[in-house]
């Protein structure tokens, strides 16, 4: 299906996909099993200049948008989740500043994140706020020309190995929505550490880190936007960031699909190839259509946020949540269609499948999407008086 | 030499589409065209059913021709490393001699570094005459001063033949003595034979990485050089009886601007050498990692045989490259060769293909292997060679 | 330091087929790509420039087709690139393809050349040697490592049959250079655009100064009297049974060839 892409988008998509085939392919079961982080394909993305596509070029990027990114984001994930998540990370610790930052800021921070020398991390959740953010208990104590951060983030892809973190902390409880601001905290910064690292089903090379905040002293420039804007920074950042999960979930169920469909037209069994069998047939058929749907939402609402367009929140909630929920379907039946051998490690599908939940639990869930697009939908109702 | 499709004759069925490597054939105006991407490498000419397309004579617009009848004699050089004729160069013998013979001229060897008594053993290997000389400059090899002397022995002699190993060191300094003299070197041949009327030397080698042979002629200019591919051309009959001349060359005065500090022998822990082998236990991908390699050097140490790889095998580290077997590896022509989970890619199999008698042992029955092996094996090699090594330990306790 | 490196365009021919009935090639699906070890001369040269500074110039003679090579040479780094390109090139043996090449470097005042060893349509590592006894400057083949770079000289590991020399060198000089001698890199993005926009040069005979008998089928002293498939020959068996079946009837079979 030929979704019309420009040639430089077309040249992104190569270049990520023949840094997928030649560098992650090789090594994805192995850091899977040794859980180790992807330094050197993290190097390799950065030579690649992937890691400045949607930063301003005045910043050192590539000025591109979200069906950039997408593009680069689902050819990295047909080939390991761990590593895309790696990488999509980065633009989602990114965004605050990007979106919200002064000048000052994006000067000090982007040119290097742009290159690839220093990964970026979000901090939002915290053990007690999962799907609740509202819930967060870290603050940021202001204090003359700097502020004081205590608490715990929980769960922080990039933990750890990251240099820069944007993290959302509570500067007035009292104020309610308006209580929360953004940050900029970078690694190295006293009273700044981090915990153990995870033990995940999936997505094991993606490291997982809880950030510990213990009287962490940062600048005052440090803080992103106004205080009180915390909350409202973090839902932007999401906005931008969901349709890349959702070229995550594109890009699993390819690469789940490819293997299946592989492994059917190689196996014999009663005298012929599965391939040849209709159970088989009809679960690879509704696999591919469930994936070119959930490509086509992705590109299209990627190219809609690209158009500058303000209400992206329903539609990206949508991509996100169609296209992960087709992931985790696709990589489970590539799994059964590869039968017993689906389920050795010997064989990349398992992987994909145990890669695939994460992304219909992480960056709001499938159920919170839900709710977000419900509320889209009613609150757009209720504008147009039907 | 130039390519020409005969119009009428094509049915532009695209037979020869389909086999062109360099996108050189099209369809215009219902027939098939061979335009300006042409290489002439000749593969399409066997393929038309019609027999339509052609070579034809150009006009030579080359220089003066040569006159090649003033081009006499077949010249081999013999190769040494630290003191040590290759033995290369006694293969180089064996075939020099035989086409020496055909020509009913003498072959002459060139020997560089060594000593005399190496070039007396050359005689007693079948060379007629020895140019030698062992001015300090040869000890170590230096691409510029070999090409030199070379160069203006083969000028003041002109034989009409020039063979040298297919070595690093042959590979490397001909094609210089190719480039002074400006005539034609052909690389690892594996074939040299004599046309009759011409005289004319038909150079066989492989090409397209193994897929292809092709066979090459220097029909206008002399000498025609090539070098030879070791562990293919028979050795020369050794006779210690056999008498010649050492010719003694002065050497005086050549200069190298590039010198050899220090040369290190790379020895793996297997002692046999893989080429002189006349057992090959050889695995590949199908081993999964380096341990099955042990299995493999308890095989050879049990067969008194040598252990090979594939390339995959190699690749992934599990071995070292001097043990790789195929086109970028070594060639090898053992009695008998052992391999265990090698699929069998035309480029392994060029460099073993020769062998004696092949073992194949393999999961996959599709193996392109199984095409080669004199006696094949489907299954797990893991299961197979344990059970090997335990007969054979039993056999030989009898 | 001024570097040039030759480079060749060639069909895959890890990818390349034979026709079981026919026992010709199957080029159709096999792709066009820059001959493997050329990428390891490219990253060579890359790397000297990133330390040394100085400018990278891609160079091959081959059909228009070519260029896509040379942009993929861009891509990756260089910072110029000439194609020889024309009737008169084609048919070239290597001593026909040496000279154009040594032709054309001659107008590009190089301090070092950098070949891949061979092609792996070829085979036959040729070209460079001879280049450099065009150009009257020395080389080294099979570089497998550089272990030190001044202006006026280099040193650099040699592979030879049975191990490695340690060899020494005036510049400028020509170095080909082998697999191990490094990792090469992917192309970025910014060098994919630039790639797509950058102007190569075309040079036709007359602007490399070469006479036409020294060029394509005319200036080939070899020629190809024909191509054939390899023959596989031979008895074939394969083996039945269980494993333990397998091995006894291979042990008997071996022990009767005088094998073991």
């Amino acid at each position: 299906m030929d979704y019309f892409l420009t040639e430089e988008q077309l040249m992104i998509k190569d270049l990520a996909r023949q840094i997928a085939e030649e560098k992650v392919v090789p090594v994805r079961e192995e850091l899977d099993e040794k859980e180790e982080f992807p330094w050197d394909i993290m190097k390799v993305l950065a030579q690649s200049d992937l890691f400045g596509l949607f930063i301003p070029e005045e910043y050192g990027g590539l000025g591109k948008g979200s069906l950039e990114l997408s593009i680069a984001v689902e050819e990295l994930s047909t080939a390991c989740l761990g590593v895309s998540t790696t990488y999509a990370a980065n633009a989602l610790g990114t965004y605050p500043i990007l979106l919200f930052g002064t000048d000052e800021q994006k000067k000090k921070f982007l040119p290097d994140i742009a290159s690839g020398k220093r990964l970026v991390a979000f901090g939002l959740t915290e053990a007690n706020a999962g799907s609740d953010s509202g819930g967060i208990q870290t603050t940021a104590r202001s204090e003359g020309d700097s502020y004081v951060l205590n608490g715990t983030k929980q769960w922080i892809t990039n933990g750890g190995e990251a240099e820069v973190y944007t993290i959302i902390a509570l500067t007035d409880r009292s104020k309610g929505a308006r209580g929360a601001s953004a940050f900029i905290v970078e690694k190295g910064t006293p009273g700044f550490s981090f915990g153990k690292k995870e033990k995940k089903m999936g997505i094991r090379a993606s490291a997982t880190r809880e950030l510990i905040f213990e009287d962490c002293r940062i600048p005052g420039e440090n803080l992103i936007g106004k205080e009180g804007m915390g909350f409202i920074v973090a839902m932007k950042t999401l906005d931008s960031s969901r349709v890349g999960v959702g070229a995550q979930g594109v890009g699993v169920a390819q690469g789940a699909l490819d293997e299946a469909l592989k492994f059917a037209r190689q196996r014999v069994q009663f005298g012929h190839p599965i391939v040849s069998f209709q159970a088989i047939q009809h679960m690879l058929a509704d696999m591919a259509t469930e994936i070119e749907a959930a490509r086509a939402l992705v590109y299209s609402v990627a190219r809609f946020i690209d158009s500058g367009a303000r209400e992206v929140t329903k539609v990206s909630a949508m991509a996100k949540l169609f296209a992960t929920d087709v992931a985790m379907k696709v990589t489970t039946n590539a799994v059964q269609v590869m039968g017993g051998s689906g389920y050795m490690r010997e064989y990349p599908v398992e992987k994909m499948m145990r890669d695939a939940k994460i992304l219909q639990i992480y960056e709001g869930t499938n159920q919170i999407q839900r709710n977000v697009i419900a509320q889209n939908l009613v609150r757009e109702a209720a504008k147009t008086g039907k | 030499m130039p390519v020409r499709i005969d119009r009428d004759k094509c049915t532009a069925c695209e037979s020869c589409i389909g086999v062109c490597p360099y996108e050189a054939i099209v369809i215009k105006e219902g027939r098939a065209l061979i335009n300006e991407y042409c290489q002439m490498c000749s593969i399409c000419l066997t393929v038309c059913p019609e027999g339509a397309i052609k070579e034809y004579e150009e006009e030579a617009k080359a220089g003066e021709m040569q006159d090649l009848s003033k081009y006499r004699g077949v010249w081999v050089f013999a190769e040494q490393r630290d003191g040590i004729i290759a033995p290369v160069s006694y293969e180089l013998l064996g075939a020099g001699r035989r086409l020496a013979d055909t020509l009913k001229v003498e072959l002459s060897a060139v020997l560089l570094g060594g000593s005399e008594a190496d070039a007396l053993e050359l005689i007693k290997w079948g060379a007629d005459k020895v140019y030698f000389s062992d001015d300090p400059i040869f000890e170590k090899f230096n691409d510029e001063p070999y090409a030199e002397l070379f160069s203006s022995l083969v000028n003041t002699h002109k034989p009409e033949v020039v063979l040298a190993g297919a070595t690093a060191i042959g590979r490397s300094f001909l094609p210089r003595v190719a480039a002074r003299l400006r005539s034609g070197l052909t690389a690892d041949c594996t074939g040299l034979e004599i046309d009759g009327g011409t005289r004319n030397l038909i150079q066989t080698r492989p090409a397209y990485g193994g897929n292809i042979m092709a066979s090459i002629l220097c029909p206008r200019t002399r000498p025609q050089m090539a070098t030879v591919r070791p562990k293919v051309m028979k050795k020369g009959e050794y006779g210690p009886a056999r008498t010649g001349e050492v010719i003694r060359v002065e050497a005086g005065g050549l200069k190298s601007r590039t010198r050899v500090l220090e040369s290190v022998r790379e020895t793996s822990s297997h002692k046999i050498n893989l080429q002189e082998a006349d057992i090959i236990i050889s695995g590949g991908r199908g081993l999964k990692n380096p341990e099955g390699f042990k299995l493999l050097e308890e095989l050879a140490g049990l067969l008194n045989g040598a252990v090979g790889a594939s390339r995959a095998a190699v690749d992934e580290g599990w071995i070292g490259y001097s043990h790789q077997v195929g086109q970028t590896g070594k060639t090898v022509c053992p009695k008998l060769y052992i391999a265990c989970g090698i699929s069998g890619a035309v480029q392994h199999l060029v460099g073993m293909q020769s062998s004696d008698h092949i073992v194949a042992i393999n999961k996959n029955p599709e193996a392109p292997i199984f095409n080669v092996a004199t006696y094949g094996l489907v299954g797990d090699l893991f299961e197979i060679l344990p059970l090997l090594i335990k007969r054979l330990k039993e056999i030989k306790e009898k | 330091m001024n570097i040039v490196v030759c480079i060749k365009q060639v069909p895959d021919t890890a990818e390349v087929r034979i026709n079981p009935e026919t026992g010709t090639l199957i080029r159709e699906g096999v792709p066009s790509i820059i001959n493997p070890y050329d990428m390891h001369a490219i990253e060579a040269a890359l790397r000297i420039k990133e330390e040394k500074g100085g400018k990278v110039t891609a160079i091959t003679m081959g059909p228009p087709q070519a260029e896509s090579a040379l942009r993929e040479a861009i891509s990756l780094g260089a910072d110029g690139a000439v194609l020889l390109t024309g009737r008169e090139f084609a048919g070239s043996d290597t001593l026909a393809t040496s000279f154009a090449l040594a032709s054309a470097i001659k107008k590009l005042s190089a301090d070092m050349v950098i070949c891949g060893k061979q092609a792996i349509d070829g085979d036959t590592s040729q070209v460079g040697p001879e280049v450099a006894e065009f150009l009257g400057i020395p080389h080294i083949s099979y570089v497998r490592k550089i272990t030190g770079l001044e202006d006026n000289s280099i040193k650099v590991e040699r592979m030879m049959d049975e191990g490695h020399d340690v060899v020494e060198s005036q510049m400028p000089l020509l170095l080909t250079v082998v697999r191990e001698l490094n990792e090469p890199r992917l192309p970025s993005l910014k060098g994919k655009m630039a790639a797509k926009k950058a102007e190569i040069k075309k040079w036709a005979p007359a602007d490399i100064e070469a006479p036409a008998e020294k060029l394509g089928f005319n200036g080939s002293p070899t020629q190809v009297k024909r191509i054939f498939t390899p023959e596989a020959g031979g008895e074939r068996k394969i083996l039945t049974g269980s494993p333990e079946e397998m091995v006894e009837e291979l042990i008997k079979e071996l022990i009767k060839k005088k094998c073991l």
